[in-house]
């Protein structure tokens, strides 16, 4: 989720290898900008045309400049939104939360209406007060929400963030050479046919996540001493470690580079897309739960259609493409409820973990200045 | 670079060259000037002012920066950096400088295509040239499997995600850029001055060792400061050959910049690198000039 620069072609390869799954994903979209447009039809149609019928009156003159990850939206989303909303969209693509975060404190209006950012950077954005409170009685489609999606500890009750899509870290592993993990301990002192043969991630708050829930920690601690501890269990495991990566983790499970490696659920289900014995885990000492945001800048003249930005993409057939497509989970009801999303749980187990299962886990926040803390730790292991 | 000896030119003409030379030489160089000053202004700018939390800087004065730096954890990585970059350019000399002897001693016409063939990796994206090391040298990859299968070896060898790795990386990366400076001091260097040599009674290794050596030292170091400088900063071969188990000051400034929102000591580190290269610099005119005042001379 966090560096989604290799998304796109990611993205691409996905779809060559499933070019059913694309072909059906691109016709669900058109007809929901279709539905969302003209006829109150389908399963979609609830909420749809009372958003869609004001929205057009007041959007006049209005235009979005939105960004997001690279590859995680439909391609056509511009042509779709402008048909829908009839307002010109235009998209611009960030890799990393930091790199749209830069962009959106150098000052002054950064000319972006709706940005994607994961939740604890929602949180920073808005401490920082650039973020522009959600008006839900333009947001209809809102209440497509799971209720345990609206209450993330990041933002409870969606003052300034809308959830896009949420899920878990955890072990991805070639279950055709290895039992399934059960514990961090698997990845941090991994047996001997493991050893070599496993990653973490580079990323600070998730190259810590292991050896902090291992410990019993929460992954959000500032306490030096625990962190303290937990940077000691990663020196210890680097010695048995194949590499950092928290880019192509899943296509080392498929060349048999690598037997498991801690993973984001979406980003598992790419290298068990190619490889059907690919599995993912959450280890019994738990993990956490992340969510990608929508936001809307407080600087943005055009505050309308960055609502009725946000509620299109919270109707379910465009959020159901997401689902389907990127193969992340979306914390929308109606869009996880269609067929085709439901049917997606044969092959990619993860996609059908409940809101309660993922409840379980720790929401990742922002820790303010004592993020240093994990930035350190981060330099310090890897440079041991 | 070194623009010695017009000779004793007389004033009037002297004035011409320069101006034509100010001419030719100034669009570039106020480009340069401006797009290297300014932002060296403000990179030491920013080593005295306090991180922002969500990016940029506070305008709060503080050395706290620099102490940070000197924190061991920072102070071993940049000694890594040395070590790393180091060895890649002795490596890269012992290659490069018999590589360019070789090629100017081919024929004219083949001179040139040999001198194409060093460049060729550059038409290239560096990116997926090192992507294609991985696929090489992963466990799994075509030279294990080989290894394994011919069975000179038992189990796949650990070629990838080591420092050795990263060198081996930085040398493919880097090689062509000693080769050609090394290829240029050795063609400048005058054919008489080695006739004389051996007329003289000298032989082939002393005539090298005495004469085309030290004439193309100066070249060689250039060479040399060519493959340091950017192995120095390298960011992507550590993090993808080396698996990011080796962390260069490359990779801890990008870090600043782009994920720690740490502009001031990343600030602090980029300059550091900076004075670092300044001061070779400064050794390799020393040499040289050493070196060009000497040869008439001798």
């Amino acid at each position: 989720m966090r560096r989604r620069s290799t998304l796109a072609l990611v993205g691409l390869a996905t779809c060559a290898l499933l070019v059913s799954a694309c072909s059906s994903g691109s016709t669900s979209t058109e007809t929901s900008a279709a539905a969302a447009s003209a006829a109150p039809a389908a399963p979609a149609a609830s909420a749809a045309p009372a958003a869609s019928t004001p929205a057009a009156a007041d959007l006049s003159g209005q235009t979005l400049t939105v960004s997001n990850w690279a590859g995680y939206y439909p391609e056509d989303l511009a042509a779709q939104v402008e048909k829908a909303l009839g307002v010109p969209l235009t998209i611009a693509n960030h890799a990393t939360n930091e790199e749209i975060m830069a962009k959106l404190t150098a000052g002054g209006d950064s000319g972006f209406d709706v940005a994607f950012v994961s939740g604890q950077y929602a949180q920073a954005l808005n401490e920082a007060g650039l973020l522009e409170p959600i008006d839900h009685g333009k947001i209809p489609n809102i209440a497509n929400l799971y209720p345990e999606a609206t209450q993330l500890a990041f933002d409870p009750g969606n003052a300034f963030s809308v959830p896009y899509t949420w899920g878990t870290t955890g072990i991805c592993y070639r279950s055709d050479l290895i039992p399934e993990p059960t514990s961090w301990n698997d990845i941090l002192a991994p047996s001997a046919e493991n050893k070599g043969k496993v990653t973490q991630m580079t990323t600070e708050r998730w190259l810590a996540l292991p050896a902090l829930k291992s410990l019993g920690f929460s992954i959000n601690t500032t306490d030096d001493g625990q962190l303290q501890q937990a940077k000691d269990l990663l020196i210890a495991s680097k010695k048995d470690l194949l590499a950092y990566d928290d880019t192509t983790f899943y296509s080392r499970l498929v060349n048999g580079e690598a037997n498991a490696v801690v993973a984001w659920d979406g980003w598992c289900n790419y290298g068990t897309a190619e490889n059907p014995d690919i599995k993912f885990t959450i280890p019994k000492e738990g993990s956490d739960l992340w969510s990608d945001t929508m936001v809307i800048l407080k600087s943005s003249k055009n505050k309308e259609a960055a609502h009725a930005f946000i509620n299109f993409i919270l109707d379910p057939a465009n959020h159901a493409w997401v689902a389907e497509n990127i193969l992340y989970k979306v914390p929308n009801k109606a869009a996880m409820d269609v067929a085709a999303v439901k049917e997606m749980n044969a092959t990619y187990p993860n996609m059908g973990m409940t809101p309660s299962d993922l409840l379980k886990q720790e929401v990742v926040v922002d820790l303010g200045e004592d993020s240093v803390k994990y930035t350190d730790l981060a330099t310090e292991v890897t440079s041991s | 670079m070194t623009t010695t000896s017009i000779g004793s030119g007389r004033g009037a003409a002297r004035r011409r060259a320069l101006i034509g030379r100010a001419a030719f030489a100034g669009p570039g160089l106020v480009y340069v000037t401006a797009f290297m000053t300014v932002p060296l202004l403000l990179i030491a700018t920013y080593t005295v002012l306090t991180r922002g939390r969500f990016g940029g800087v506070k305008w709060e004065f503080t050395l706290g920066n620099f102490a940070k730096a000197l924190d061991p954890t920072y102070l071993s990585i940049l000694g890594n950096s040395l070590l790393i970059a180091g060895i890649t350019t002795v490596l890269a000399l012992l290659l490069g400088y018999p590589t360019a002897y070789g090629i100017s001693r081919l024929p004219r016409q083949w001179q040139a295509v040999a001198i194409v063939m060093v460049v060729l990796p550059f038409w290239s994206n560096f990116l997926i040239r090192t992507y294609a090391w991985i696929v090489l040298l992963n466990s799994e990859g075509p030279i294990n499997s080989a290894l394994v299968s011919l069975g000179v070896i038992g189990a796949p060898l650990d070629l990838l995600y080591n420092r050795g790795a990263v060198i081996a990386g930085l040398l493919y990366a880097y090689l062509p850029l000693v080769i050609l400076p090394v290829y240029a001091a050795i063609e400048r260097v005058d054919p008489q001055l080695q006739e004389a040599a051996r007329n003289l009674g000298a032989s082939k290794a002393r005539t090298f060792w005495d004469v085309t050596l030290p004439l193309t030292l100066p070249g060689t170091m250039i060479g040399a400061i060519f493959v340091f400088v950017p192995s120095m900063g390298n960011f992507v071969v550590p993090e993808l050959l080396g698996g990011g188990k080796t962390v260069m000051v490359g990779n801890l400034i990008r870090d600043q910049f782009l994920e720690a929102r740490n502009w001031p000591f990343g600030a602090v580190l980029a300059l550091s690198v900076v004075a670092f290269l300044v001061l070779l610099f400064a050794l390799q005119a020393m040499v040289a000039r050493r070196i060009n005042s000497a040869g008439p001379r001798a």
